[in-house]
């Protein structure tokens, strides 16, 4: 028996609750944009006005206004987009126990039972967008198909406010004269690649040759020809289901450009101090630091080194954040954005191999005081302890990677 | 975050209201301080549903009251509470 997957797609989904909570804009081009003192000037979603002027998210709210001098640009208030978010999912989740979030915009909903078919989807799939429309006042597109993949695709078709169906019997009919950038996990960069030997929809991909596929773009050539097929099976999660974590990391776009090795120093423990606050909070400790950071032209570079003992001390994790920095990037100062990440992480309760030259000891008053520290956060908020080197330079104190950190949408390869 | 938007559209209102055991609230009066501090009792609830405000902007538990010989749309958003204006 086949199953059946809905995919529903909130439509400009920021621009929309900002639409519903402020009526004077509804009929006016509005955009959410990020924030342009701290350099976070882009589009983040537009309406379907902003869209015919041709405002793209994405790109920055200078050239938004010249394509649309009307422009109304709000900034984000990601608070009321993760409410709107639970309330749609509690109501997926009346439907089905496999519910999978993808961002905060859209989730796959599972439907697949005893007896229940692609017409039961069709009719359930207009029940939640006649819902999500009366109880939220957001309007959502629905694809229904017996794939993700498919059922994604179908949510994109038509917009705003439908539901299509991409049936066994018709699915060549709908999908293989798309372009091939449609499909989900085609980007610039795989199309181009395909572009080279004229492979332009996603027909011609599912009729391309497996080998060449494989040779030019490796395993992920295949997938993307299973996608293509309607062969994809990756299952929808489970409502209860957490993505094991792999690597904890923080990146910021700083609100002025990192022009000296004390600006670096200062960040770096911002950063630190985040991931290794994370890293306690989930019971991890890491062997692994990356250090990634994006020049002024936007061309981003990174590097990695493994850590001889695991840990989850801010010192240790900035030190060997900072030798990184001073080996492989102080050169090229200024920077526009930078990021910390740890990876190979075990459970702190496993045992740790002592160093017999190392000062136990002292790592473990540390990491009671970070844990301290942690606590006096938790109960105080963030700048109720701060470290004399972020002290000192006024102009990155502000940043708090912590609270300020959100990641959407997951990736769709999670596990 | 914050529900709170002001607008022409809709007055926050101060709300007395009843919280029974099954977790729902029940509003008794509210009193609309950007009116004049016009204190009103609610004397029917003929609808509660989750809804948008299309007319004021927002979203919530929607009230549908009687006052009187009105009819009053109060809105629970979050934590704060609304009611529409009239034409």
């Amino acid at each position: 028996m086949g199953r059946v997957i809905l995919h529903v797609d909130a439509n400009s989904y920021y621009a929309s609750v900002e639409c519903l909570y402020n009526p004077d804009i509804r009929d006016k081009p509005v955009a959410v944009g990020g924030d342009i003192e701290a350099r976070h000037g882009i589009i983040l979603t537009k309406n379907r006005i902003a869209k015919r002027y041709g405002v793209q998210t994405g790109e920055a709210i200078w050239q938004a206004k010249q394509k649309c001098p009307g422009l109304i640009c709000v900034p984000p208030d990601y608070g009321l987009y993760i409410r709107f978010s639970g309330r749609m999912r509690s109501i997926f989740e009346q439907y089905s126990n496999r519910v999978e979030s993808f961002g905060l915009d859209e989730a796959w909903v599972d439907l697949t039972n005893k007896g229940t078919s692609i017409t039961d989807g069709e009719r359930i799939a207009h029940e939640i967008r006649e819902r999500i429309k009366g109880e939220l006042g957001l309007t959502v597109s629905v694809g229904v198909n017996w794939n993700k993949i498919f059922a994604k695709l179908g949510s994109d078709m038509k917009k705003p406010d439908a539901v299509t169906v991409i049936r066994e019997d018709d699915y060549q009919h709908k999908t293989w004269g798309l372009p091939v950038d449609e499909l989900l996990y085609v980007g610039r960069a795989t199309r181009r690649k395909l572009a080279d030997v004229n492979i332009r929809t996603i027909g011609a991909l599912a009729q391309a040759d497996a080998e060449w596929l494989d040779y030019k773009l490796g395993k992920n050539g295949l997938v993307l020809k299973a996608f293509a097929n309607g062969l994809d099976q990756s299952p929808v999660m489970p409502v209860d289901y957490h993505m094991a974590i792999k690597s904890i990391g923080n990146s910021t776009t700083l609100p002025y450009d990192l022009e000296t090795m004390d600006d670096a120093r200062c960040v770096y423990y911002l950063l630190a101090e985040s991931v290794a606050a994370r890293m306690r909070e989930n019971g991890f400790r890491a062997r692994c630091v990356s250090i990634s950071a994006r020049s002024t032209t936007l061309v981003t570079n990174g590097c990695q080194r493994v850590l001889k003992h695991p840990t989850n001390l801010t010192d240790e994790i900035a030190q060997m954040a900072m030798q990184l920095f001073s080996e492989r990037f102080a050169r090229f100062l200024p920077y526009r954005s930078v990021g910390l990440s740890c990876s190979m992480l075990t459970p702190d309760t496993y045992p740790v191999q002592l160093d017999l030259l190392g000062d136990e000891t002292a790592r473990l008053r540390k990491e009671t005081l970070e844990r301290s520290v942690d606590d006096l956060r938790r109960r105080y908020g963030h700048q109720i302890v701060q470290r004399g080197v972020v002290l000192a330079n006024k102009r990155f104190a502000e940043i708090n990677p912590k609270e300020d950190h959100t990641i959407h949408p997951v990736p769709f390869f999670a596990g | 975050m914050s529900c709170k938007r002001p607008n022409r559209y809709k007055h926050y209102v101060k709300v007395r209201a009843d919280h029974l055991p099954d977790g729902t609230i029940k509003p008794l009066m509210f009193r609309d301080d950007e009116a004049g501090g016009e204190v009103c009792l609610i004397d029917q609830i003929m609808d509660v549903r989750e809804a948008p405000s299309l007319k004021a902007g927002g979203q919530g538990i929607r009230y549908t009251c009687r006052v009187g010989e009105r009819q009053v749309m109060l809105f629970h958003d979050a934590e704060f509470w609304f009611v529409e204006l009239g034409e």
